[in-house]
This record gives structure tokens, sequence and C-alpha cells, in this order.
């Protein structure tokens, strides 16, 4: 490698430079090695330190010595140091103590061809250097918005996943499902909300939740608070603890238990698959199930597999933040909650056409 | 050396004429562009003021919100000489701090520019004097180091001449400054990267592709959905928002450089992106290299070249017809292009190629860069785990009982990284990272031109320190995709991450690994680079690097700048979320 790219520097350099300006160019290099800019140590202003030369001062560089501009002192293999690893120079000013020579310095291997060695890595410092220069006082504050800047900011989102209109046997109906939260890439606070209802009639229910969410992994996070209902019925309080995130096959899932303050204990579990079918047009279908540990008639809950929901939805992403859609909602009750519903005369399963609005801010 | 010397044209007015014609005429429609020469404003001398300031800046015709400097964006051509000190008086005329860092610029740590590393950074309607010698000659360029403001137009070129004959022949040079720009305030490009996973991204595989055979085949979708991981993630802010600048132009407005027929043309590239990566090319003009990130290395004839964020080029071409030619930066997605026209006279345009196919990333994307068996395993890699020697590799993975598919990895496998933090921020660890320093970048492998890697390259002088590197150290580069999370070794910079400690005047090898799919320019404050290429005292140096997805590069160097330097990821989102720390370079006395 090191012949032929040498060999192409030299031929190179006379390529670089125009004809006009070759000669008396050269002239220079040939009588004055040290003398190109670039071969010319960097000198550095190391404020209270001392100057530090870190490089050999002249170099008759391979390709003009080629070219007979100069006669290099000695070969590339003598001039190393015996321990290239620390040079004379350097251990002269103690930054380094030689050690035996190594065989790849032997085998003419140079530079960055070398092997590391195994110096053990210096200590983390327990202060800053600006602090010397300038007011520590406005350091600290410079030092705090930066570090606040690279990572350390809190973002707030809101978002609707769902908002349509339910057109159904009965009367039609809406439906809503909302998120937001505010924090940072670990801990935020989340909420949550959900409901439903009928046209001209009271609400239906409605389901708050206020969470702590954290995140647990790269994909996953671990939400747990409380969750007030509202609506048909008596209200009920609840703790919960659930997850949401993203499984694999890009399944967003998301499921919770929640105990309530008459002791009940159920659970629920949700998730969606976006399929795009162009860059701006998504097929979305999702399911959702509850579960009860107990009947619960007083709300209409009954125990085991209670209800399932299935949704295919089909969405136009105008703006990734605006998407319109329609589609479809089947829902069913199981077991005590359908003879709970029946009696109550509802029906147990059902199926809507929806039309909405997916969005967030 | 001034810049352009035939000052033979009075175009600028045709910059009106077309920025006008562009607002209400599709750019690429225009059956004549008027075309135009509009130079930089130049300053340079021994005193140099420089004002930043809101102003707003019309691109293609509309109007948006910049942060200017001297009234201008970019910012005025910085020219200095090689041996002089430098006295730069920067005025900051914002409602809030700013600070302009001078990038690739060896200088003392207190004037590098860094608010909370290297100085306080510049108050409202206040002033810092920066002063320090110029130690050296080349491209470069400034920018400022404040928040987001980068994003908004606060950069501008920086050309020191050498103080004795440049090596380099030319009749005529251009500064060419690329960059991005958005009409969303950078703050608003953040957010919704923060809470829109690939928000940006409008060419992701879908349904109708499948369907009509493009890109992967079901079963590979099946199994990159497994990993959850987009192929088609290449570049996290791109051209569905941005229109990318030339010198502040977009395309449509046809920035025009001139050069009359046989003439050697210096063109100083500079990538002042906030987050764009280009792939550079002049169809039907070859480019010789002539110097990478300011300093000269041995002239590389190339038909194309990828550009990193921060990373600076200059090359060589010689039209010698009297035609126009298309300089074309393509972003390294393909959503977009920066595109300007050298001509031999102002007017002119060339045809403008289409954009082509954006690539898709593959598995050695994904750090199982040593599965193909095709990719470079060097000893020191393969002792550190990086990779294995091609000739161990079948036996190996028997022994792992791995199928003919690899895949069954294990995506995040922490001991294979001990050093990186089990973090959130950490989506993904390359199980089987490869040096990817001798590859061209992503979409660019298949070119049937020459396009010049890393490997290509060889410093024009021998390196000025070739001693062998004392220690090593691993850096990871990880980051979470879906939560826009990006560190080093899993700590974010907000995290309190502590410096890396360096002893002023040691030679130490460091090994960046990218943990993620994504590409990153790392960029080292205050000092020179050698890449290690096998170019032994020859390596090329540089002041920023790309490390390509699920690669590594490696450099050697000597931690000869004393001061507490910035050391980050030059895609400006990557470092707002996280993804930086400081170096410190203490004497050795502090260390005992």
């Amino acid at each position: 490698m090191m012949p032929a790219s040498l060999l192409l520097a030299g031929l190179c350099a006379f390529a670089l430079v125009p004809p006009a300006a070759a000669q008396s160019d050269h002239a220079v290099h040939g009588s004055a090695p040290s003398a190109p800019a670039a071969d010319e140590p960097v000198a550095m202003d190391h404020g209270d330190g001392g100057q530090m030369d870190m490089e050999p001062s002249t170099t008759c560089a391979p390709e003009h010595a080629a070219m007979g501009h100069c006669t290099p002192e000695a070969t590339d293999a003598a001039e190393a140091p015996a321990d290239p690893a620390c040079p004379p120079e350097h251990a002269a000013m103690g930054h380094c103590a030689p050690a035996a020579s190594t065989p790849t310095a032997a085998s003419g291997a140079v530079g960055t061809d070398l092997p590391p060695g195994d110096s053990p890595a210096p200590p983390v410092p327990d202060d800053w250097y600006a602090d010397r220069l300038y007011p520590e006082g406005e350091m600290e504050h410079s030092r705090h918005v930066m570090m606040q800047e690279s990572g350390g900011l809190t973002t707030a989102f809101l978002s609707f996943s769902l908002a349509e209109y339910q057109a159904r046997k009965g009367r039609d109906g809406y439906r809503w499902e909302a998120e937001g939260w505010y924090g940072g890439d670990i801990n935020r606070i989340t909420l949550k909300s959900k409901g439903e209802g009928a046209f001209g009639e009271a609400i239906e229910s409605t389901e708050t939740q206020l969470l702590y969410s954290r995140a647990v992994g790269p994909y996953f996070n671990l939400q747990a608070g409380v969750r007030q209902d509202a609506g048909h019925g008596p209200d009920r309080t609840y703790a919960t603890v659930g997850f949401e995130g993203l499984a694999p096959y890009w399944f967003e899932v998301e499921g919770a238990l929640f105990l309530s303050n008459k002791g009940d204990l159920s659970g629920r579990i949700e998730g969606y698959y976006d399929q795009r079918i162009t860059q701006k047009l998504i097929l979305q279908p999702m399911a959702e199930f509850n579960f009860a540990a107990q009947d619960a008639p007083e709300i209409g809950i009954g125990s085991g597999l209670s209800d399932m929901e299935l949704g295919l939805r089909l969405r136009y992403e105008v703006v990734r933040e605006f998407a319109p859609y329609v589609g479809f909602e089947w829902a069913r009750k199981f077991g005590d909650t359908a003879r709970f519903a029946r009696a109550a005369g509802e029906d147990a399963s059902g199926v809507s056409f929806v039309m909405g609005v997916r969005a967030w801010f | 050396m001034q810049i352009d010397r035939r000052q033979f044209i009075g175009a600028a007015a045709g910059g009106g004429a077309a920025a006008a014609l562009a607002a209400w005429m599709p750019a690429w429609a225009q059956p004549v562009s008027p075309g135009f020469k509009a130079q930089l404003p130049t300053v340079s001398g021994d005193d140099i003021t420089l004002r930043i300031a809101r102003q707003t800046m019309r691109v293609e015709g509309k109007v948006a919100r910049a942060i200017g400097i001297n009234g201008t964006i970019p910012g005025p051509l910085i020219r200095l000489r090689e041996g002089q000190r430098a006295r730069l008086t920067v005025v900051n005329e914002l409602d809030e701090d700013s600070s302009i860092h001078w990038h690739g610029l060896i200088l003392p740590f207190q004037m590098d520019g860094v608010p909370g590393v290297s100085f306080p950074g510049i108050k409202p309607c206040s002033t810092f004097v920066y002063e320090f010698p110029v130690v050296q000659a080349g491209t470069y360029w400034y920018h400022s180091h404040s928040g987001l403001q980068e994003q908004l137009g606060h950069y501008g070129p920086i050309v020191i001449d050498p103080k004795d004959v440049d090596p380099i022949g030319y009749d005529r040079e251009h500064v060419i400054v690329l960059s991005d720009h958005s009409r969303l305030s950078p703050e608003a490009i953040f957010r919704k990267l923060k809470v829109n996973p690939g928000h940006f991204n409008m060419q992701r595989q879908t349904l109708g592709g499948l369907l009509a055979g493009k890109d992967q085949s079901l079963k590979e979708r099946v199994e990159w959905g497994a990993m959850r991981m987009d192929p088609t993630d290449i570049a996290d802010v791109n051209g569905s928002t941005y229109t990318f600048l030339v010198n502040g132009h977009g395309p449509s407005d046809n920035w025009t450089a001139l050069f009359a027929p046989g003439e050697r043309v210096r063109l100083r590239i500079v990538n002042a992106s906030a987050m764009s990566i280009f792939n550079v090319r002049v169809p039907g003009l070859r480019m010789t290299i002539v110097q990478a990130d300011g300093l000269n290395v041995v002239p590389l004839p190339v038909d194309e070249f990828q550009i990193g964020v921060a990373e600076t080029y200059d090359v060589i071409v010689t039209p010698v017809e009297d035609r126009a030619y298309s300089f074309v930066a393509e972003v390294n997605d393909r959503s977009g292009m920066a595109r300007a026209t050298l001509a031999p006279r102002a007017g002119m345009i060339a045809a403008v190629p289409p954009l082509r196919k954006r690539p898709l990333a593959t598995m050695k994307d994904m750090g199982m860069g040593a599965m193909g068996g095709d990719a470079p395993c060097p000893a020191e890699h393969a002792a550190m785990r990086h990779c294995m020697p091609a000739a161990d590799a079948g036996a190996d993975h028997a022994a792992m009982g791995h199928g003919a598919g690899g895949m069954n990895h294990s995506m995040r496998d922490f001991d294979v990284a001990p050093q990186v933090k089990r973090d959130p921020s950490v989506q993904t660890i390359s199980p089987m990272p490869v040096d990817r320093m001798g590859e061209p970048g992503q979409g660019l492998e298949d070119a049937q031109r020459k396009v010049m890697t890393y490997r290509d390259l060889v410093a024009l002088d021998r390196n000025p320190d070739f001693r062998a590197p004392g220690r090593s150290l691993d850096i990871h580069l990880t980051g979470n995709m879906e939560r826009f999370m990006w560190s080093f070794d899993g700590v974010k910079m907000s995290d309190h991450h502590e410096p890396i400690p360096f002893i002023e005047g040691e030679r130490v090898r460091v090994n960046l690994i990218n943990d993620s799919m994504m590409v990153h320019p790392i960029h080292l404050h205050g000092h020179f680079f050698e890449l290690v290429t096998g170019k032994g005292d020859r390596a090329p140096r540089k002041h920023t690097v790309i490390v390509q997805p699920g690669g590594i590069a490696t450099f050697d160097f000597t931690a000869d700048a004393l001061g507490d330097w910035a050391f980050h990821c030059h895609l400006l989102y990557h470092m707002h979320a996280g993804m930086m720390r400081v170096v410190s370079v203490r004497p050795k006395e502090d260390a005992a």
C-alpha cells in the first residue's frame, strides 16, 4: 500500500501545481523543507501551560525526496524512535516512559498502522477547565443550559386516536379516545380519556386515567395511577397498573389491571397495527379485550372475558397530524356480561359504521 | 487569491428575477431560468466584526424567519491568512444567548465557542471578542453552538489561505455552502421527531409497493418487522420538510458559479446542514478531491462523494466545454437535492438528473456486518470481538447454532458492549459491527462510477505525530429511533455524562462503534485526528468522521490541545437529544 500511494503522491504533486508556479514552488520546498505550510508544527497557545511541540520540525517528505528536491536525513525506519509509543522528546517532557521496542516497529509499520498499547486511561477530572478562566457562576449556568439542551428537554403531547361518529342500529352515537402526556424521555405524566354516548342522551360512560409513566425499555412504558369512571350506573374509582409500547411486528399494544374501590379486579388488553397502503392511506385493524375476575352486576360486568371489540379503520393522512377516517366496529359482550346487558334491554353485540378524525398536537 | 478573479457579470439583478418567477411558477417548469451569480460577502483582515441578528430570508420566493450574520445567510465568508492573528468581534443582537464555534480551527479551548464547555456564551445584546493565532490553512466553517440556531441560518464559511504557495493549483475558486432549510421552526421539528417516530419519512414501504414488487420481499418485511426496524429510515429529517440550499439558494434559484472553459476550478464545499448528508456529483465532470476537512490530500479523482454534516471537501473540476454543468448534492435518502449550475455565462442551465431511488438499510446497517463474509475484519477488531475473521465465521456460526439466515442474533446483547448502560435510549447493540471506512455510504455501494471512501484518502503531508497510540478506547454510538433518544454509551449529555479524560500529549486510538441503524457524523473539537485506514503516517486527518450505520470508524489522535472540548454527533437534533460529551485534555501533573 505505502509504496504505491507514495508514488501516487509524488506524481500528483506535479499535477496539482499550475505549470507556471511549479518551478518556484518546488524550489521553495527543496531549499527549505520545513517551510511548507502543512508541515508546520501546530503552535498552540496553551494559556497557562507551556508550549508543546509534538512534531518533528523538519521533514523531507518522501514525494519530494523522490523528485530529488531534498534528501531525507534518515529512512523512516531509522528515524522512528525505539519505542514508537514514547519518542525521546516526549519522554524528556515526562509524558511517558519508553518501553522496549516492539516487533511491529521493526517490521516497518508506522503511524496509524501500529497497534495500540495498553496504557491505562487517566482518571476523570473532577473540575471543569473553563472555570479557571471564566467566572464560575456564569460557567455553571451555561453548563446547566448546555446539558439541558442536550437530551434533557421536556415535551407535551396531546392526541385523539379516535374522535368519531358511530352509525348503528338504534340511536347513533359518538366516541372518543384521547391521550396526553408531559415529561422527558423516561418519566412522564400521562392523562388518558375515553368515552362514548348516544346523541340525545346523557353521556353513557367516560373513563379518565391519570398515570405516572416510566420508560422501562427501548419500546415499553410502565404506567401506574388512578382511573375514574362516570356515566350510567354507580361511579367507580380504580387503582391501575399497566404498560404500553411497541411489540415486535410493529403492533402498538397496551394493557392494564384495574382494582376498584369495591375490590373488583379487571383487566384490559388492546392493540392495533398500521398497514400503509400508500404513504398517506393507512388501514388500521384494532382489537380490545376486557376481562374481570368476578361478577359486578351493578356495573354490568361479568367474570371472565367480558367483552371484545374489533375495529377496522381506513384513514388518510392529509398531514401526519390530521387524518380523517372511515371504518367499521364490531363489539360483543360475553357470558354474564352479555346476560346483564340483555336483562337491561341492550344488545349483547352490534356493528357500527364509524367516521372520524385522528389528530395530534 | 481572490474569490473568482473575473468580475465580469453584473447579474445580481437576475437573482431577484429568479426569485420572483419562482414565486408563481414551479421552479423546474421555468423554460429559461435567468440564473445569477451572487457572491457571498467577504470579511477579512486583522479585525473582523460579526453581528448575529434575526432577519428574514427568501428561499425560492418564499420568505422565512431566520438568523443571519451581518445580514446574510449564510454569513459572510471569513477569509484569513495562515500565520495571522485573528480578532473576531461577535455582537449578539438576538434576545437570547448565542455563540460562534469555529469548526475545524485549532485554537485555545476558551476561544472554541461552545457555551457550557469552552466559555459561558454570548449574552443578548453583548459582545465577545475571539482572538487566536491562525495556525492552519484550508476550508472551514463557523456556526452557532447555542440551542438550535444553526438550523435557522447561523452559519458561514471560513477560508484560510496558506502562508506559502498553495500546493493546489487553480485558476478560480467558488465556495459552496450546502445547508437545509425548513419553514417549520427547529423546535417544532425536534418535537415532531420526539412524539412521532419517522415523522418526516414519506418514503416508507407500503402495501402498494409490495404488490408492485418494490422494495423488500414479504419475507424480509416480516423479518424486519420482528426486529421493529424500518429499512427506509435513512434520514430523520429530509426533503419532506427541507429545501436544500447552495449558498442560501434553493434548487430553482439556480445559484450559478462561473468558469471559463479550460480553467481549473476549485470548489470549496462545506456541508453546513443541520441534518442532511449529501451525495455530491457534477454529471459530465470528474471531480478531483484535493482537500478533506481543510487539509490537503493526495489528489483523488472521483465521480461522486458523500459529505457528512460538518465535513468539508475541496475539489478541482476542469470543464473544457463551453456549456453548463449541474452541481448536484442529493440528500442521502434521495428525498431532495441541492442544485447549482457551473456555467461559462450567467443564465445558463444544464439538465438536472432526477432523484435516484432511495436506498434501503441492510443487515450490515444493523451491525451484522460480518455476516456477509465480505467485510474486512482486521485482527485488532476480531480480538475485541467486533467481528469475526471470515475463515472462522462459518465454524463459529455453526457453534452458535445460527442458521444460514443469521437472523438469530440478539439485537440488544449488552455482553457485546459491557460499557454501554442498560437504558431505554439503547434500542440495539450491533452484534458484529465491522470497519466501514472502505465503503462509500448508503445507496452508493452499487454505483458504476468511482465514489470516494475514507480508505481512498491519503494525506499529502506526513502526519505530524506518527507514534503508536498508547491505548485504545471504544465509544459506542447509541440511540433509540422509536423514542428519538441519542447518546454515547447509552448515556445522554443531560444525564451529566462525565468527561472522557485524556492526558496532554498522549496518543489514543478511538473506535467509534455505531450501535444504531442511522449514520452519525462525529466531530471532535480542537483536534485533528488520523483515520486508521492502513495509510501509516499518511493517514487522512479530519475533524469530523462519518460512522456508517452498524459500522465502526477508527481514528488515532494526539490529545495536544489543553482544555475541555465538545465531542458530539453533528446531526443537530441528535446532539439536541443527548448525543454529546465533553473531552477533557489535562496536563500530566493534573492526573498524577
